[in-house]
């Protein structure tokens, strides 16, 4: 392991000798806390304390959830209002979990965008990169399942919705949808295995996480500048460096309370805002709702999905090459998974040798660009399918793989970086310089 | 950067929006704003209001419409109508329920729910107040809701008081002309007329009150535990604000040795 030079946990007293030669707990606990984390990291870099948080947050109340819920199709809703109005604070564990959800995918989108701006996916953090691609799908696989369990009218028409891009899929998609449904429609039988999922694939984005701490702990943190800590001896990196505790420990648990006294006013004043009215309607296999839209965090990616209709010409080139196989369908859900497969690839499309945007004077403005691109994709996602939105939905959907598939690769041919710093410490001290005594200035 | 970013997204967002939307041509149906006593984050139930709105729920909607959610004894408890527990028991017993254990029909306690809807194309009312809780305008962004407080029972309100007095039939059905509902035109006759419930303290009785007093009522049953969770809400960001200062400090002073800016610590 080519960590940062550190010190490492001594067993001292004859207990922790004791222990030690039995079980390295301690040293493992000790040298997690204390990693040399570079000094210079900014406000972005609290977003993975508060994703562990929601992760626990949403485990802790999901299993108190479980203990009065019923995956059962004529008892799920009634189940849910029974929390909301006859456990004890009920309604309270119930809107924790509903609205933490959307908390989770707060940050984890600014824990990605973090990542784009500042190149945290470039070598040698390629494989934390995949971890974290593999973490958020998992999060969304569990959010959308979770989304059906209080059985009302969107639960049930998102899942026949998105159960239905499966069965797009050509010649093996039914099979593959029925299999998933466990039945020919959305019924008990889907309930019930999403209600088990729902609860297993937490454990698993849990043990994803761990691998996801070790491989940056492994690599060091990226950091606002790109520049990589030096390694040459334990000096050089206590000058680039400050352990984690009580630095960072601390600057995180500040950001987390600012960012929870938010979430404790939605959750106690506005707790439906994020949710849609119509799961408050019990779910009706005979009703469509009007617009079936899935929760705001899924909006992006069905905006691509929706995008590509039958009547655009890349749709309609590819049908006719692939002699129909790859039709207007099953183009928009490649199109789909395809927007998330372009993201996590992206330490090898981008060909820039400087990592952090911050020295990129041309790659800023087109992330720019992405960011009002990707809030652009969620508003159209919750507009109906009709114009003017197809077109806009349309042009942002090509500017998102645009980005990763032209742009990223280009810009590291033509674009001329600007001088980068030496070290960390020079850019730390840059900014908050023993010697001028001024105030520091803000982070970016 | 990000703040930059941030904010320019959401002024493009805004741009977009206004320019999308001029375009839509459709019934838009109307909801009035009403100031209801349980908006906003201080919010809360009048009592008063809501006792009122049971009676003409009672009266009026529960001929068709049910509660099947709502328990009896909820008109008890703490946040809501808040009866004393001799007249929820005496109002639970106007209606009778089958008893499997009894194989027979017994009157109902304050443990038993209120009786579900009595016809099959009268929407349960339980969370009818949630349920069209949406108005996610202006162009799909749930301003109005967030910063007027219109929801739920306002659209109630709105469809009480928005029959124009036009009538058509379709396919043997007669259809109201209604300002509020969906499509323009409801299933549901005028339920309410002005002076049709009488109450026992005189209050005003007009069809406009009347529709208040039961939407009120309705919000009430759709989300019974509002005022302890605005309770819940106000301690928690309370004690998350005196945590966020602590550690703020905290933090500052930790750094400051590192930050060298030893004017602050």
């Amino acid at each position: 392991m080519a960590g940062i030079p550190h010190d490492h946990y001594e067993p001292r007293s004859g207990g922790e000798k004791w222990l030690y030669r039995r079980l390295p707990i301690a040293g493992l606990l000790y040298d997690t806390l204390m990693i040399p984390t570079p000094k210079n990291l900014n406000w972005m870099w609290i977003w993975g304390i508060v994703l562990t948080f929601c992760l626990a947050l949403q485990i802790v109340t999901g299993i108190v959830l479980a203990m009065h819920y019923t995956p059962q199709v004529d008892l799920a809703f009634a189940s849910v209002e029974h929390i909301m109005r006859n456990v004890n604070g009920g309604y309270m564990i119930r809107y924790l979990h509903q609205n933490g959800a959307s908390l989770f995918f707060i940050a984890v989108y600014l824990h990605i965008f973090r990542g784009l701006y500042y190149g945290s996916y470039k070598a040698p953090r390629e494989v934390t990169w995949i971890i974290g691609m593999l973490i958020y799908l998992a999060m969304m696989a569990t959010a959308f399942m979770g989304y059906v369990l209080p059985w009302g009218q969107m639960s049930f028409w998102g899942a026949t919705v998105i159960t239905g891009l499966f069965g797009a899929i050509p010649g093996v998609g039914e099979p593959i949808q029925t299999w998933l449904l466990g039945g020919p429609a959305v019924d008990n039988a889907t309930l019930n295995r999403f209600f088990s999922l729902h609860y297993l694939l937490p454990f698993v984005i849990a043990a994803l996480v761990a691998v996801h701490i070790w491989a940056f702990h492994t690599t060091g943190n990226n950091n606002p500048t790109g520049v990589e800590v030096r390694r040459g001896s334990k000096e050089e990196a206590r000058r680039d460096t400050l352990p984690f505790w009580p630095y960072f420990v601390m600057k995180d648990l500040f950001a987390l309370a600012v960012i929870l006294a938010i979430f404790f006013a939605v959750v106690g004043f506005m707790p439906n805002y994020l949710g849609h009215p119509d799961n408050y309607i019990p779910a009706n296999p005979l009703a469509t709702p009007a617009h079936i839209v899935p929760e705001w965090y899924f909006l992006p990616f069905y905006a691509i999905l929706r995008a590509f209709t039958a009547d655009v010409w890349v749709v309609i080139a590819v049908e006719w090459l692939t002699f129909g196989i790859i039709d207007a369908k099953f183009f928009g859900v490649l199109a789909m998974f395809g927007a998330i497969a372009v993201m996590a690839l992206a330490p090898w499309l981008d060909t820039s040798s400087v990592r952090s945007g911050r020295y990129r004077p041309m790659f800023r403005w087109w992330f720019a660009l992405l960011c009002l691109n990707f809030v652009v994709l969620m508003w159209v996602g919750a507009m109906p399918a009709q114009e003017p939105y197809a077109t806009i939905s349309l042009i942002a959907s090509a500017y998102w793989f645009a980005y990763f598939l032209i742009i990223l690769p280009l810009l590291g041919v033509i674009e001329k970086p600007l001088p980068q710093p030496a070290t960390i410490e020079d850019d730390f001290n840059a900014h908050h310089s023993p010697s001028t005594g001024g105030a520091p200035v803000a982070a970016e | 950067m990000i703040r930059k970013i941030t904010l320019a997204a959401v002024a493009c967002l805004g741009l977009s929006g206004g320019l999308a939307m001029a375009a839509t041509g459709d019934f838009v149906p109307h909801t009035t704003d009403v100031a209801f006593s349980f908006e906003g984050p201080f919010g809360t139930f009048d009592r008063n209001q809501l006792q009122r709105g049971l009676q003409v729920y009672t009266e009026v909607c529960s001929a068709c419409h049910g509660l099947q959610h709502v328990a009896i004894r909820a008109l008890s408890e703490e946040g809501g109508p808040k009866l004393p527990e001799d007249q929820v028991r005496a109002y639970a017993e106007q209606f009778d329920i089958f008893d499997p254990a009894l194989d027979d029909t017994r009157p109902r306690t304050p443990n038993d729910h209120f009786p579900g809807s009595g016809m099959p194309n009268a929407p349960d009312l339980s969370l009818m107040a949630k349920a069209r809780a949406g108005f996610h305008g202006p162009y799909g962004t749930g301003i109005n809701q967030l910063f007027r407080g219109i929801g739920g029972a306002e659209h109630i309100y709105s469809i009480l008081t928005g029959y124009t007095g036009e009538e058509k039939e379709e396919a043997g059905a007669l259809f109201y002309e209604n300002t509020a509902f969906s499509t323009g035109w409801i299933a549901m006759a005028p339920p309410l007329s002005d002076g049709q419930v009488e109450f026992a303290d005189g209050h005003d009785n007009s069809l406009s009150s009347m529709a208040l007093d039961v939407s009120a009522f309705l919000m009430w049953t759709a989300e019974p535990k509002m005022m302890a969770r605005k309770q819940s809400g106000f301690v928690a960001v309370a004690f998350l604000s005196v945590l966020a200062v602590l550690l703020y400090l905290t933090n500052k002073r930790i750094w400051a040795n590192v930050k060298g800016n030893r004017r602050h610590a």
